[in-house]
């Protein structure tokens, strides 16, 4: 008996995708920066770790916090500079800049076009695969409130605000491979 | 009799042939099968990793005119 599979793959999946009791190994990525051609490594690695039943964790902290606001927020923080901040470094996953070339968004518009055309994956794309392979982002708590950033400008789906020490703690543990990117 | 099922990965890049792998094998009974076609070049190397990581076996795999085609079997 042979079924065709529908695509895109119903949600229903995301279920079996909780605490796998069975994963022996864990990848633990510092996402530090909030570069397209950084976080584009990030979101790669996450997806195939959580593909390959690593439990995926990623730690999201200073410019790597502005990815995963909102698409729709412009304008983030309470005083002067944290909006000057949010208004230079546009947040969102959609809007992301390269370290190299950007030129005003030229070079982004460009790798996406590129993207598109070579059929890979959006950034926001695989961000959502991997929100729904159950990888956890857990925010970091200082520069959240340094950048005066607030759980409800985030995506949903984010875990829960946390410090260094966590962090220590994940990398360290047996069988975890981490990065910092 | 093994129900198989079909997913088609074609044109999809790196990781996404995985990823959509990972996600549909989870919709198929336990010891039932799984057919993927991937035109990615890269699949060879990395469905052979995805298996012996998750423990789901490759029962069969080919190539024809540029489709890769692997046969898994759900763990």
């Amino acid at each position: 008996m042979t079924a065709v599979a529908e695509t895109p793959v119903p949600q229903e999946f995301a279920a079996a995708f909780e605490e796998n009791p069975e994963a022996t190994r864990q990848l633990v990525i510092i996402n530090w920066s909030g570069d397209f051609d950084r976080v584009l490594p990030t979101l790669i690695l996450e997806d195939a770790a959580a593909a390959m039943g690593y439990k995926t964790k990623v730690f999201t902290t200073f410019w790597g916090l502005l990815p995963f606001v909102k698409d729709q927020k412009r304008i983030v923080g309470d005083n002067w500079m944290q909006k000057m901040l949010s208004f230079m470094q546009r947040p969102g996953i959609s809007h992301l800049k390269t370290t190299k070339m950007n030129f005003m968004g030229m070079g982004p518009w460009m790798m996406g076009r590129l993207m598109k055309q070579y059929n890979v994956a959006s950034a926001k794309e695989m961000l959502e695969a991997a929100q729904a392979m159950g990888v956890e982002f857990l925010p970091c708590q200082m520069t959240m409130e340094m950048f005066g950033l607030k759980k409800e400008d985030f995506i949903d789906g984010l875990g829960e605000p946390v410090g260094a020490a966590t962090v220590l703690e994940l990398m360290t543990q047996p069988n975890t491979a981490s990065l910092f990117i | 009799m093994a129900t198989t099922t079909i997913l088609d990965a074609r044109g999809l890049k790196c990781p996404m042939p995985i990823v959509k792998t990972a996600q549909q094998i989870k919709l198929v009974e336990q010891g039932d099968l799984l057919e993927v076609l991937s035109t990615d070049p890269g699949s060879v190397a990395d469905f052979a990793a995805w298996s012996r990581s998750t423990g789901n076996e490759i029962v069969e795999q080919g190539v024809q005119d540029g489709v890769y085609r692997f046969v898994l079997r759900r763990k």
